[in-house]
């Protein structure tokens, strides 16, 4: 497992959750916006709990929203990190990064809103989720969701299928928090790690 | 398919669970860390820390074991107890807290929940709603419990979920401690009428009271403290008595 792995900061992470996964590990993992730095890692983190367009807007402020999209390292959005790697988000009507096609969208209001707890993924694919077996628990927390489409590696059902991961290239995102998912986020963050 | 939530409380008070635990096998059980891990390798799905010392020169304690617990769990925590500003949620977060709960300060001034959720988003911001039947309706209690309110429990819950509240944790003072079950009627109500979820306490003296409050009371998740630091109910027997009445949940040993 490589060692320099760089975790995101910005304004919408509660990266510490991220930071004590990574430390569990046993990965001491530098907390950086500096460009070179994040060019510099082995792994990158992309980390992410709020809002999409305050995020977004902070992003393209620092520059971060170039730098993160050329970055050609295994690079792993969690939550709103895998949101605001897609096209566009219906919160805030926001464009966003641009590295998978799918859209983002609101839940219908059909059950409770956010989608919050433990839920299964199912057709996995990707070494992201090696000795993962289908239909294993995560832990959720989001409102707003990426549809299917051809870069999706899992998929969860609540209220309407949609992504619980995507993956294209070197990129890769989770809807789940594997920070939060017991052993089985830990076994998916170690595939990361060793990717 | 989401699952119901089982959640273990642990009253903690200068770092030190409170209430007495029941577990063999375990090298200190005073300590919140040791006994959370114990509940998460059960299949625990989240744990609330609620701090009873609230005192300001205490809070530094409740950060250091915020930070601990943080280090060694591996699923999400609550933390509540004297929460009342921005500068506190906000240090409780950066300790690597998932979400705060709030109780009395959100009576008091019930701006803190749009403040709280406009600062750090909903799904962090838990609302304690202490609740017990006057004879004429349910009634919002604050300073746990010893001081009435004269507010309807309903229109309250309606109104902490449109300030932006992300779940309502729901404690029946009439039901807590007597372990008769929860209280069915008002959780239902509570969360058929609101889109966020409701987390129902206060209550459980048998594995049968999960099942009711989770099918007859439409509650999301449970939290129960003493039957479990007592293990008069065990969770991993828990979840699966409730999978094999077709209630989903999480199995423990299903994850690998």
């Amino acid at each position: 497992m490589s060692s320099n792995v760089a975790v995101v900061q910005y304004n919408a992470g509660n990266t510490m959750s991220v930071v004590c996964a990574l430390k569990r590990q046993g990965i001491e993992p530098l907390v950086t916006d500096d460009p070179q730095l994040l060019k510099r890692a082995h792994k990158v983190i992309f980390p992410g709990v709020g809002e999409a367009k305050a995020a977004m807007t902070y992003l393209r402020s620092r520059g971060l929203d170039e730098v993160l999209v050329s970055l050609k390292q295994p690079f792993l959005g969690i939550c709103l990190g895998l949101q605001l790697m897609c096209s566009r988000s219906e919160e805030g009507n926001t464009k966003t990064l641009g590295i998978f096609p799918e859209e983002v969208k609101r839940f219908p209001p059909e059950d409770k809103i956010p989608h919050m707890g433990w839920n299964t993924i199912e057709d996995l694919s990707s070494p992201l989720f090696r000795g993962i077996h289908e239909g294993v628990y995560v832990y959720f927390v989001h409102g707003y969701y990426a549809a299917k489409g051809n870069d999706t590696i899992a998929r969860t059902s609540y209220i309407l299928p949609f992504s619980a991961a995507l993956h294209k290239d070197n990129f890769y995102g989770t809807q789940f928090h594997p920070e939060k998912s017991g052993t089985v986020g830990e076994a998916i963050l170690r595939n990361f790690l060793s990717l | 398919m989401l699952t119901k939530r089982i959640i273990p409380c642990l009253d903690v008070k200068d770092g030190r669970t409170v209430k007495g635990v029941n577990f063999i096998n375990l090298r200190d059980a005073g300590d919140p860390v040791e006994l959370g891990r114990v509940y998460a390798q059960q299949g625990a799905d989240e744990l609330t820390f609620l701090d009873i010392t609230a005192t300001v020169e205490k809070r530094k304690t409740l950060v250091e074991l915020v930070k601990r617990v943080s280090l060694n769990l591996n699923i999400p925590f609550t933390v509540g107890g004297g929460i009342r500003t921005v500068e506190d949620v906000k240090e409780l977060l950066e300790s690597g807290a998932d979400k705060i709960s709030i109780n009395t300060e959100a009576v008091k001034d019930p701006s803190k929940v749009d403040a709280f959720a406009g600062e750090f988003g909903s799904q962090c911001v838990v609302c304690a709603v202490d609740v017990r039947h006057n004879g004429e309706f349910w009634e919002v209690y604050i300073n746990g419990g010893r001081t009435p309110t004269g507010i309807e429990a309903v229109s309250w819950t309606k109104e902490l979920e449109s300030r932006g509240a992300g779940e309502i944790l729901l404690t029946s003072m009439d039901h807590d401690g007597v372990k008769k079950g929860f209280a069915l009627d008002i959780t239902r109500k509570i969360s058929s009428v609101l889109s966020i979820p409701v987390i129902a306490s206060g209550g459980a003296g048998t594995m049968e009271h999960f099942a009711d409050v989770f099918t007859e009371g439409k509650a999301d998740a449970a939290l129960a403290a003493s039957i479990f630091h007592f293990r008069e109910i065990e969770i991993p027997v828990l979840k699966k008595y409730l999978k094999e009445r077709d209630i989903p949940v999480r199995m423990a040993d299903e994850q690998e």
